[in-house]
C-alpha cells in the first residue's frame, strides 16, 4: 500500500493543539528582550526626530532605534528574486522620508512587551506632514501602466485588435467591477525573534520561506548567506503576507543587534494592517464582444490598482482572463496609482481572486443578455489550445468540472429567471462561476538519510504555515523510500537544510515533493548499490534544477465553482446554503488536507464576496478597519454546507509529482459564484464587493412586488 | 502599558470609595470591552475595581417583575429558564450579540456600559470628540457606515452597540443605580443614556463611582415579542440595525406595541413616536412606513448610513408581519 493518495491526517495536529508545537516567538533565548514598534501617524511627510529621552527614563527600557542608531542595510545587496518588491519596505528607518501611515519611525527595545510599549507611547516623534493622496480613483494622471505584473506578465499585452472587434461586434458587454482591499490577518501574526552570534544571526520567524528569507537577510546585512538561520517550523497561518519577510522580522534583527541581545517582535492587529502589506483594492472594466450565437470574438480587461511611493506593485488581476476562453481578440491593461498608502502584495491568489470575480461576473451577465444557460456559455467557448500562447494543455479539465459539479449540485433545479425560487421570505439562486490557477514548479533542494537502524530522516527547508504540507511531503517520503511513514522522520522550516521555495504560488507540494522524491529514490540507489547500510548511516541530496525546465505546455489548474444562496427580502441579507468546488489539479498527495485547503480558500471566497472589507481612512492614511471585530471573516454561522472535490486527472507533463497545487484555486472565481447566485436569487447584479444589505435591500423589497 | 494596581473590595461602600479616591479609577466586571479599551490605551486606568465580589449576581423572579443583577453574566440571563419563559425577547438580543465565550465572560452592568465601536475612537493617533473633547469628529467626513442617524450630533455620531440594552428598553426595564455617596437611584435607559450633543464624552448620566447594582423587569405582559438584528456576518457582528419589537394584536388592531431600535442612536432608541402611531390602528404595512417616517423625521442620515432608515422600516414590517398572525391563529 502507498502512503500517497490516502486521507492521513496532519501528523502534527496533536502537538499544535496541546501546545507541544512550538511558534517563532514561543522559543525560549537568554536575555531576551522586546522591540515595540513606534509608527508614523502622518500619511505623507518627513521625519525631523525622534525624542527618546522620555522614553529611555521608563524603568526597563534598554534603548530605543532609530534613524540615527540603526544598522545600515545594503539595499544593493543580492536578495531573493522572489523578494525584490518586499525589499523597499524592509530599509528600516534608513530613510526619513514618511510614506505611509503607520510606517516605521523608531522602536522601543525593552526587558518586556509591556516596557517597551510604554517607552513607544513616551517616544516623541517630530514629523512634517505633507498632503497626501489616498483615495483610488481610475483614469488618474499619475496612474502608470508597469512593465511587469506580479506573474511577471506585461502591464499591457494585446492579442488581435480586441478594441475594434469589439466596436463591431453584434452582441456586446461593458461593465465596471470593484473589490475591496482584504487583509490575510493568518491566525498568528507576524512574529519573530532575532539572536545575534558576532556575525551569525539566527532568526526564529512566522515566515512561509526559510530558505529565501534567509538569502534575503543576508543581502540586506551584508553577510554570506551561509551565516544566516531562518527557522519556522510552525506557522499560523500566512495567505502569502509571510512569503517575503516583511518589517517585523527585519525590526526584531535591527534591534537585536543594537542591545546585543535577542530580540522578540510580535505584532498585534492594529500593527499588522500596515506594517504587513494587504490585497489592494481594484477597480476593473470588462468588455466582452461576442455573436448572437455565444461565441466571443473579444475581450478587454482593463484594471486599476493601487501602489505605495515605494515600489510598483501590481497583482496580475487581467492575466486569468487571457486563457479562459477562445477569444481571438484580447486586451489586457493593469494599471497602478501610486499613493500615500502601505503597500500591497500577495494576498492568497494575489490578481485571480479579484481579477476572476470581474471576469466570472461578466460571463454571467452575458449568459444572462444571450439567454443562454451560464454553463453552456463557458462550454461554447472552451479553446482547444492555450489562447495566449498556443500552446497545448497538459490537460484542461474546465468542461468536466463544470458538468460534474452541475450533476452533482442540481443546476437542473435552477430556475434561469431571476427572482423565480422563494421560501418564505428569502429569495433562492443558484450560481456558478469558472476557476483557474498557473501551475508554478521551482527548484528545490533535499536530502533524505539512512542509519544503520533503518530509521530515515527527510529534511528540507520548506514550510508548513498549516496546509498539512509536512504531511504531504512524509508521505511523499515514505512512498519514494519504499517504506512506512512510522520509519520516516520529516524535518523542516530552516534554511540551513537547503534552498527551497517558499510555501506560496500553490508551488510548494510539487516543488518540494520533487526534490524529496529524488533525494530518496538516490539513497535508495545508494543503499542498494552499497550492498546495505554502514554504521555511519547514509546520505543523499538532490536539487531539481533540471526537472524544472518549462515544457512546451500550457500548464494550469483549472475549477468551477457552485453556490446557493438565500437573500432575506426585507433585508437584504445574504446566506450561503451550499456551495461546491470541483477541481482538476492533476494528482491529490493527500485527499483530506487538500480538501482542507480548497474548502478554506472557498470560506475565504465567501469572506471575499459577503463581508472582508478593509476600510482604507482617506483623511488620516492606512485603515480606518484595524481589528478583527471589524474586520469580518466568515464566521461558524455562515458556513453551512461547503464541499470539495478533485477529478481524478493524470498528467504526466507536471513534472515529477504529477499534482498542481491546490492552495489557492479554491479562492478563485468563488466570489462569482456567489455573486452570480444572488442575481438569480433576486435579479440584482453586484458589482461592487463586498456585498452589503443596503445594496440588496430596496431593490429586492421592489422587485418582490408584495408590497 | 502603564502600571496599574487592581482592587476586589467585599463591600460596596468600599468600592465606591476606591473608584472616587482617583479620577483614573475605574469598575471592571467581565472586562471584555474594558480591557480591549485598555489595550488600545483609550482608556488607561491607574486602578482597576473589580464588581465581582459585590454581592451582584442576584436572579430572582417574582410576581411583579424581575431583578437581574448587575453581576449576572449575559449568557446566565438569556439561558436562565425564568427569563426565556417570561422574557424571551432579552435572551434572544443577548444570544444575538457577541460570541459564546464572551457571554460567558461578560456582566449586566458592562453590557450597559459599554462604548461605541467607531473606528476613530479606537484609534488614539486620531481625533475623536468622545475621546479626546474638541478634537473633532472625523466620522461625519469618513468611515460612518455603522453609525448612528437618530439623537446623534455634529460633535458626535457614535451607535450604542448593546443588543440587550435594546430588549430591555422595550421592556421598560429600570437600572438600580448604588450613588456613589451611598443613595440609590432608578433610572430609566432614556435616564441612563445621554445624547451626545456638545458633550459626546459622557455616554450616561453615572458620576465617578456610581455603581450599578441590578436591573429590574416590570412584570412580563405577555405581548408576543422578537428580536431581529441585521448584520454583516451570521453571528459575531455588531448590529447594522436591530429591532426589538412587542405587539399585542386584538380584533385586528394594536392595542400593546413596542419598538426599540439598536445600531441607528446613541442609546438603545425607543421608538415612541412610531409605538402612539400604531397603537389602536391596524398594523399594516403601510401605517407601519408611516409610523417609522414620523420617528425617524429627526434623522440626521449621513452618505453612507442613510440607509438604515429604510432598513429599520422594512425590517419592522417583516418583524410586524411575523408578529401579527401568530395571534391570530390563537398563538
Ligand atoms: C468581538 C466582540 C463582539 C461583540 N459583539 C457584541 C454584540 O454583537 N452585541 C453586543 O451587545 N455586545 C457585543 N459585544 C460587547 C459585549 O457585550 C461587552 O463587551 C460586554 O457586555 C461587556 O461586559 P463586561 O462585564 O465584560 O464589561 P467590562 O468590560 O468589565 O466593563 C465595561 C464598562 O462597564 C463598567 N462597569 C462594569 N460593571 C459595572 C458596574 N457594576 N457598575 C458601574 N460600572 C460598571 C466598566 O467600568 C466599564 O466601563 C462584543 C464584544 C466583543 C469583544
Ligand atoms: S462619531 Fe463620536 S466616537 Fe466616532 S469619531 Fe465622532 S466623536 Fe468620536
Amino acid at each position: 500500500m502507498t502512503s500517497t493518495n490516502q486521507a492521513v491526517t496532519r501528523l502534527d495536529g496533536p502537538d499544535k493543539v496541546t501546545g507541544r508545537a512550538r511558534y517563532a516567538v514561543e522559543y525560549g533565548a537568554n536575555d531576551v528582550a522586546y522591540a515595540w514598534p513606534v509608527q508614523a501617524t502622518c500619511a505623507r511627510g518627513r521625519l525631523d526626530r525622534a525624542e527618546t529621552d522620555a522614553a529611555l527614563a521608563v524603568p526597563g527600557v534598554l534603548d530605543v532605534l532609530t534613524h540615527e542608531n540603526v544598522l545600515r542595510l545594503h539595499a544593493d545587496g543580492e536578495i531573493s528574486p522572489a523578494h525584490m518588491g518586499a525589499l523597499p519596505d524592509l530599509l528600516l528607518l534608513q530613510s526619513k522620508d514618511l510614506v505611509f501611515r503607520g510606517q516605521l519611525v523608531a522602536a522601543v527595545i525593552a526587558e518586556t512587551p509591556e516596557a517597551a510599549r510604554e517607552g513607544a507611547a513616551a517616544v516623541v516623534v517630530v514629523t512634517e506632514a505633507e498632503h497626501a493622496r489616498l483615495e483610488l480613483t481610475v483614469g488618474d494622471d499619475e496612474a502608470i501602466v508597469p512593465d511587469i505584473t506580479n506573474d511577471l506578465s506585461p502591464g499591457h499585452v494585446a492579442r488581435g485588435d480586441a478594441d475594434r472587434d469589439f466596436a463591431d461586434a453584434p452582441v456586446r458587454l461593458d461593465t465596471t467591477y470593484s473589490t475591496a482591499a482584504n487583509f490575510a490577518m493568518p491566525m498568528e501574526p507576524h512574529a519573530a525573534m532575532a539572536t545575534w552570534d558576532g556575525d551569525r544571526l539566527t532568526v526564529h520567524a512566522s515566515d512561509q520561506g526559510p530558505p529565501w528569507t534567509a538569502m534575503t537577510l543576508a543581502g540586506l546585512l551584508g553577510l554570506p548567506p551561509s551565516n544566516v538561520e531562518v527557522v519556522a517550523e510552525y506557522v499560523g497561518g500566512g495567505f502569502g503576507s509571510k512569503a517575503a519577510p516583511r518589517p517585523p522580522i527585519m525590526l526584531a534583527v535591527l534591534a537585536a543587534r543594537l542591545v546585543g541581545r535577542p530580540v522578540k517582535v510580535a505584532l498585534n492587529r492594529q500593527q499588522s494592517t500596515s506594517l504587513t502589506t494587504y490585497r489592494g483594492p481594484s477597480r476593473q472594466r470588462i468588455r466582452i464582444g461576442a455573436g448572437t450565437d455565444g461565441r466571443i470574438s473579444s475581450v478587454i480587461h482593463e484594471t486599476t490598482g493601487q501602489t505605495s511611493r515605494l515600489t510598483t506593485y501590481a497583482d496580475q488581476t487581467v492575466s486569468a482572463t487571457r486563457l479562459m476562453y477562445r477569444a481571438e481578440h484580447c486586451r489586457t491593461t493593469t494599471n497602478v496609482l501610486p499613493l500615500d498608502v502601505p503597500t500591497p502584495a500577495w494576498v492568497r491568489a494575489p490578481g485571480e481572486a479579484p481579477g476572476m470575480f470581474a471576469l466570472e461576473s461578466a460571463m454571467d451577465e452575458l449568459a444572462v443578455q444571450l439567454g443562454m444557460d451560464p454553463i453552456e456559455l463557458r462550454v461554447l467557448n472552451e479553446p482547444e489550445t492555450d489562447p495566449e500562447s498556443g500552446l497545448p494543455f497538459t490537460s484542461r479539465n474546465l468542461v468536466s468540472c463544470l458538468r460534474i459539479g452541475a450533476e452533482r449540485f442540481g443546476w437542473s433545479d435552477r430556475r434561469p429567471e431571476p427572482g423565480a425560487t422563494s421560501d418564505g421570505r428569502w429569495r433562492l439562486g443558484m450560481g456558478v462561476a469558472a476557476a483557474t490557477y498557473p501551475h508554478y514548479l521551482f527548484p528545490s533542494t533535499a536530502t533524505a538519510r539512512v542509519d544503520s537502524a533503518h530509521r530515515y530522516t527527510v529534511r528540507i527547508g520548506a514550510a508548513d504555515i498549516g496546509t498539512g504540507a509536512r504531511t504531504a511531503l512524509h508521505q511523499i517520503a515514505a512512498d519514494a523510500l519504499k517504506v512506512p511513514m512510522s520509519d520516516v522522520r520529516i524535518e523542516l522550516g530552516r534554511a540551513s537544510h537547503g534552498s527551497a521555495p517558499f510555501a506560496g504560488g500553490s508551488m510548494g507540494t510539487a516543488s518540494w515533493g520533487a526534490a524529496i522524491e529524488s533525494a530518496c529514490r538516490e539513497l535508495r540507489r545508494r543503499i542498494s548499490a552499497g550492498g546495505g547500510i554502514p554504521d555511519e548511516g547514509l546520505e543523499a541530496g538532490a536539487e531539481t534544477l533540471e526537472v524544472m525546465t518549462p515544457s512546451n505546455f500550457s500548464r494550469h489548474a483549472y475549477g468551477a465553482h457552485f453556490a446557493a444562496v438565500r437573500v432575506d427580502r426585507d433585508t437584504g441579507e445574504v446566506q450561503v446554503d451550499r456551495m461546491l468546488g470541483v477541481f482538476a489539479t492533476g494528482r491529490i498527495i493527500n485527499p483530506l488536507t487538500a480538501k482542507s485547503q480548497a474548502v478554506g480558500a472557498m470560506i475565504m471566497g465567501m469572506g471575499m464576496a459577503l463581508m472582508e472589507a478593509a476600510e482604507p481612512d482617506t483623511r488620516f492614511g492606512g485603515f480606518v478597519t484595524q481589528d478583527l471585530a471589524g474586520y469580518h471573516v466568515p464566521a461558524h454561522a455562515d458556513v453551512r454546507d461547503i464541499d470539495a472535490m478533485f477529478l481524478t486527472e493524470e498528467d504526466p507533463n507536471l513534472g515529477p509529482i504529477a499534482g498542481r497545487g491546490v492552495g489557492e484555486i479554491g479562492i478563485v472565481g468563488t466570489a462569482a459564484a456567489i455573486t452570480n447566485a444572488i442575481h438569480n436569487a433576486t435579479g440584482i447584479r453586484i458589482k461592487d464587493l463586498p456585498v452589503r444589505a443596503e445594496n440588496l435591500l430596496l431593490r429586492v423589497a421592489v422587485k418582490a412586488g408584495e408590497r | 502599558m502603564k502600571p496599574l494596581s487592581y482592587a476586589r473590595p467585599r463591600t460596596q461602600a468600599e468600592a465606591a470609595a476606591l473608584v472616587r479616591r482617583s479620577p483614573d479609577a475605574v469598575f471592571i466586571a467581565g472586562g471584555t470591552n474594558l480591557t480591549d479599551l485598555m489595550k488600545l490605551d483609550v482608556v488607561t486606568p491607574d486602578l482597576l475595581v473589580d464588581v465581582q465580589d459585590l454581592d451582584l449576581t442576584e436572579l430572582t423572579h417574582h410576581e411583579w417583575g424581575t431583578v437581574v443583577g448587575a453581576g449576572v453574566t449575559n449568557a446566565g440571563l438569556a439561558g436562565d429558564i425564568g427569563i426565556r419563559r417570561r422574557y424571551p425577547l432579552v435572551s434572544e438580543a443577548i444570544l444575538a450579540g457577541a460570541s459564546g465565550q464572551i457571554r460567558n465572560a461578560a456582566s449586566i452592568a458592562g453590557n450597559l456600559l459599554q462604548r461605541t465601536r467607531c473606528g476613530y475612537f479606537q484609534d488614539v493617533t486620531k481625533p475623536c470628540n468622545k475621546r479626546s473633547p474638541g478634537s473633532g469628529c472625523p466620522a461625519i467626513a469618513g468611515a460612518h457606515r455603522e453609525l448612528g442617524v437618530l439623537g446623534t450630533s455634529e460633535h458626535c455620531v457614535a451607535t450604542h452597540p448593546s443588543d440587550m440594552a435594546v430588549a430591555l428598553a422595550a421592556l421598560d426595564a429600570v437600572v438600580r443605580v448604588r450613588r456613589a455617596t451611598g443613595s440609590v437611584s432608578a433610572l430609566t435607559l432614556d435616564e441612563l443614556y445621554r445624547l451626545p450633543g456638545d458633550r459626546p464624552d459622557r455616554d450616561t448620566t453615572l458620576e465617578p463611582g456610581d455603581l450599578v447594582t441590578a436591573v429590574e423587569l416590570p412584570a412580563p405582559t405577555g405581548a408576543p415579542s422578537r428580536y431581529r438584528k441585521v448584520r454583516d456576518r451570521t453571528s459575531f457582528a455588531f448590529a447594522l440595525v436591530s429591532v426589538a419589537a412587542m405587539l399585542k394584536v386584538e380584533d385586528g388592531v394594536a392595542v400593546d406595541v413596542r419598538l426599540a431600535y439598536g445600531g441607528v442612536a446613541p442609546r438603545p432608541w425607543r421608538a415612541r413616536t412610531a409605538e402612539a402611531a400604531l397603537l389602536g390602528e391596524r398594523p399594516t404595512d403601510s401605517l407601519i412606513t408611516q409610523a417609522l417616517q414620523a420617528e425617524f423625521a429627526t434623522a440626521r442620515p449621513l452618505p453612507d448610513n442613510a440607509f438604515k432608515i429604510n432598513l429599520a422600516a422594512s425590517l419592522t414590517r417583516a418583524v410586524v408581519r411575523d408578529l401579527a398572525p401568530a395571534q391570530k391563529a390563537g398563538r
